[in-house]
């Protein structure tokens, strides 16, 4: 390894120094693993917006659009396994959170360096295993892989089994090396109260992470085994349970939809004390909030499974928990509501893009207790109004969230500062898309157009027009944010240490960082989010405004 | 953390100075101690994963249990109690070994430390002969999982869900006991190197921790598999 | 450069010696638990404890005894900081209830048999297909012709 003590040269950082493409792929940097997170979850993002644009362009007329029935359910199956796998489960936590979490710990590096880069390795073998699949029959079951038809049908399935398994076990050491970084590699001083509520939400994801994700593994594996070698657990034909492998299913992926919004309200932790120029509200609620969100979201797997043969019983207990696992989420948008209450709102590209986070989250979370009811989800399940639910929350709560803590901490990663204008710009594209891309689809729902379905009656045409055509707004405003901050590594490393005034520690490193991150010893001085106004010296005059 | 980072030396809460030069110690930690206690934390979490990827065969086994009782009461004569007893004492056996093989870096006894990793490795050995011959049985009677249950005679339909979930489960087991002889013969090779010592083993204790969940997981194999009424 | 890994190597750091826990006598008393506890599980599975499920709790009570005496003792939970046992005991948590969610639903809705339920059929000339003997009366579920190690004739190329 090399010698990290030596004291490095003027001007070089940890994206200059070392050289090399051997020294980027072998490297046990944190910073440096997590741009290449950055890249490979941002090109999986692509890939699957790329999908998704695809299936709303298909459903501008009923029948055939652009392609037949049979490609269109391996687009919208491709679509949900590269956004899900791909991009959002690992988006904030392995892009951002490796980044920035050993910066806010005053830390050298995460706990296990190595098994970092060995998550990233799993990570893109499992995105290999997974696209090509393109080539060796594709599948078509949605991302749910429900049984008996993903255990009968042709096509790559069990190939996409074990990439999952193999990105699962990404997912799973990243969870790792959080929760040992976080209790053991804290600056002194840093007790847990003093910690940015950053880092619990990326404890409470990793808890998550490293207690859901294997049994997702197992799941897929016992995919696997069912299609290879009919073993008899899931196909009914064969005496196995095809509910029960909804059971294991959603065991994972109902706590995977906490791994997903979670870092996001790390985010939003951040961003709003800063912008608001105000000490968080509620530290402890926010900070308790996490953990009990991160239990709680054990509890609920089979909301997600209330028509699919489950019993009533179940139905009704599963029903109940869910009502409970909103309360966590809503404390947290008070808290955030109350911290911004009399601040010095700064609407900058992050802040805007935290309050769309607010209002976007809020319509998702709360259409997630009308599903919740029993009742009425059975209406509801299978039509658009899942759809619209789901993406108001993993899209208008996660994506936007990851998008503006890429726009708060560009700077810090980059060393440079993008068009703050074009960012405003951008900001509103995605948020008016957005919202009339899926909140059509909250109408389309009630109904009764159901989902993955690539025929539909002519009643529902005009809704799914004004949708596509908002889907083409989103684009645009994504591809110019795309462009503005790919456009900044034309431009000189001139952004501040510190551009936004936070009291984090990370903003107490170089823009960007050297390799060490810090070249002195990281003591914490004042909390997290302290915006006391500082007591002028006596021999300074006093400054209104 | 009470420790202090000066420029060059790292002086833990016991005073002592841990020049940073010693290449065991990794660059992000200040103490042995603290490297030791992040990489305890870390290798629970890993087991934790580990029993809740076998947790969910042990869900599955048990639902299908209770949904085919006679086939699982039928199918599971087939097995030997006395080779999965003597797996089972072979494996706690190994565990003992094996603890005593940290105990023994932890005291800083070189030769002994050899010895029991040696004596771990052989019980792992044993273990996996002892399946391979209960294996070839099933082989020969047809035992098989899934598709390849070819049996004849039953009179209790759907015994090869229990076969299936025999081989998984066991299958599964022994690619864990695979890795463990790996892993243990890595930790032989840099053990006869002398890299171990009581100031830092942490290796021979992780490689313990991981064999001895190995061991767990079996105890509780070896009643659900092989001892159902 | 190679770099000198071994103690020897490094005087400096041997002046403390932490406080060692355990010790072959302890180990080795555990052990002897654990082996009797092994004949006690074989003992108490040959006993009809009553009905339905009381075997099995049984014999999952003295597992857990065992897996208590490893965890505690062979790897340490005993002696650790709490930070290991509570991760150990929260994996058993969520474990515990994945078992309960998905028992509670299964023993709540019926089981009706599928129209085209159809075991795997294996191929001719496989493993243990030996002559069929149609109309056997073997005790339930075994083949007392089965028991006996057979020479099946060559499978067919697997």
């Amino acid at each position: 390894m090399a010698d990290v003590h030596a004291h490095h040269a003027p001007g070089e950082h940890y994206l200059n120094s070392p050289k090399g493409l051997k020294s980027w792929l072998l490297t046990v940097d944190h910073k440096r693993i997590g741009v290449m997170y950055l890249w490979s979850v941002l090109a999986a993002f692509f890939l699957g917006g790329i999908m998704a644009l695809l299936v709303r362009i298909e459903l501008l007329s009923p029948k055939q659009t652009i392609m037949t029935a049979e490609a269109y359910n391996q687009v919208f199956t491709l679509h949900g396994a590269i956004m899900v796998f791909l991009f959002i489960i690992p988006s904030v936590p392995a892009a951002l959170g490796n980044f920035v979490l050993p910066l806010m710990l005053g830390a050298k590096d995460v706990a296990f360096p190595r098994l970092n880069l060995v998550s990233l390795y799993l990570y893109w073998v499992g995105a290999a295993m997974a696209l090509t699949t393109i080539f060796f029959g594709g599948i078509d079951t949605g991302w749910t892989f429900y049984t008996p038809y993903s255990t009968s049908t042709g096509g790559a399935v069990g190939l996409v089994a074990l990439a999952v398994f193999v990105a699962g076990f990404s997912s799973i050491f990243t969870g790792v090396n959080f929760i040992a970084t976080i209790h053991k590699l804290r600056a002194p001083g840093q007790g847990w109260f003093q910690l940015p509520l950053f880092v619990w939400s990326m404890y409470a994801t990793a808890l998550i992470q490293v207690m859901a994700t294997p049994v997702l593994g197992i799941t897929v594996l016992l995919l696997f085994m069912e299609r290879l070698f009919h073993v008899g657990i899931f196909d009914p034909a064969l005496g196995g349970d095809p509910v029960l492998f909804q059971h294991f299913f959603w065991f994972y992926s109902h706590p995977a939809v906490y791994i997903m919004i979670v870092p996001g309200f790390a985010i939003i932790s951040e961003i709003i004390p800063v912008f608001s120029k105000k000490t968080i509200f509620g530290y402890r609620a926010i900070a308790f909030s996490s953990i009990a969100i991160a239990i709680v979201g054990f509890l609920v797997w089979g909301h997600h499974m209330f028509i699919s043969g489950q019993s009533t019983l179940a139905g009704a207990i599963f029903s109940f928990l869910t009502f409970l696992v909103a309360i966590p989420s809503a404390v947290k948008v008070f808290n955030w509501l109350a911290t911004m209450y009399r601040g010095s709102i700064d609407l900058k590209a992050p802040m805007l893009y935290a309050i769309s986070f607010l209002m976007l989250f809020s319509i998702g979370g709360l259409t997630g207790i009308y599903l919740g009811a029993l009742a009425v989800d059975i209406h509801l399940h299978d039509t658009y109004f899942i759809v619209a639910h789901f993406h108001y929350v993993m899209m208008g709560g996660t994506v936007i969230a990851f998008l503006g803590g890429l726009h708060y901490w560009w700077p810090k990663m980059f060393g440079r500062m993008y068009n703050e204008r074009l960012a405003q710009i951008g900001c509103a594209l995605v948020f008016i898309g957005f919202n009339v891309t899926f909140f059509t689809q909250f109408l389309l729902g009630t109904r009764g157009m159901p989902r993955r379905y690539y025929n539909y009656l002519p009643q529902f045409q005009e809704l799914h027009q004004i949708s596509t055509v908002g889907s083409w707004i989103l684009g645009a405003g994504l591809f110019l944010t795309a462009a503005y901050l790919l456009a900044t590594f034309r431009k000189p490393m001139d952004a501040e240490m510190n551009p936004w005034g936070g009291k984090t520690l990370e903003w107490e490193a170089q823009s960007p960082p050297i390799t060490q991150n810090f070249d002195f010893d990281p003591v914490l001085k004042h909390g997290p989010y302290d915006y006391r106004p500082e007591r002028p010296k006596l021999d300074e005059p006093v400054h209104h405004g | 953390m009470n420790q202090s980072i000066t420029a060059d030396h790292r002086t833990d809460k016991h005073g002592e100075v841990h020049s940073e030069h010693d290449p065991r110690l990794q660059h992000h930690f200040a103490t042995f101690e603290q490297q030791l206690d992040a990489s305890k934390i870390g290798m629970w979490l890993f087991l934790a994963t580990e029993v809740l990827l076998f947790g969910g065969l042990f869900v599955g086994f048990a639902l299908q249990q209770a949904s085919h009782p006679e086939a699982f009461l039928a199918a599971h004569h087939h097995l030997d109690k006395s080779l999965g007893a003597l797996n089972t004492v072979v494996l706690l056996f190994s565990s003992f070994t094996m603890v005593m093989a940290v105990h023994s870096a932890a005291t800083n006894k070189q030769k002994a430390l050899i010895r029991y990793l040696l004596i771990t490795l052989a019980c792992a050995g044993i273990f996996l002969v002892v399946k391979a011959f209960e294996y070839h049985h099933k082989w020969e009677e047809g035992l098989l999982p899934g598709k390849f249950y070819s049996h004849k005679g039953d009179t209790v339909k759907d015994q090869f869900i229990f076969f299936s979930f025999y081989f998984m489960m066991t299958g599964l087991h022994g690619i864990h006991v695979i890795g463990g002889m790996i892993a243990i013969t890595w930790t032989l090779l840099k053990a006869r190197k002398g890299t171990f010592d009581s100031t830092y083993y942490t290796p021979v204790d992780l490689v313990g921790l991981y064999w001895h969940l190995v061991d767990l997981i079996w105890i509780y194999l070896f009643p659900l598999l092989y001892l159902i009424t | 450069m190679a770099l000198d890994t071994t103690a020897a190597a490094h005087p400096e750091v041997h002046d403390h010696e932490p406080h060692v826990h355990g010790g072959p006598k302890l180990y080795g008393a555990i052990l002897g638990a654990l082996l009797v506890l092994t004949v006690i599980t074989v003992g108490a599975s040959m006993i009809d404890w009553g009905g339905g499920m009381a075997n099995v709790i049984i014999a999952m009570l003295i597992a857990t005894l065992k897996a208590s005496l490893v965890a505690l003792f062979f790897m340490h939970l005993r002696w650790d900081k709490p930070m290991t046992g509570i991760i150990f005991c929260s994996t058993l948590f969520f474990l515990g209830l994945f078992l309960i969610g998905c028992y509670t639903d299964q023993v709540a809705r019926p089981w009706p048999e599928p129209a085209n339920l159809k075991p795997p059929v294996a191929k001719p000339g496989a493993p243990g297909s030996g002559p069929t003997m149609p109309g056997t009366t073997a005790p339930v579920g075994t083949s007392p012709a089965s028991s006996a190690p057979v020479t099946p004739p060559a499978p067919a190329a697997h």
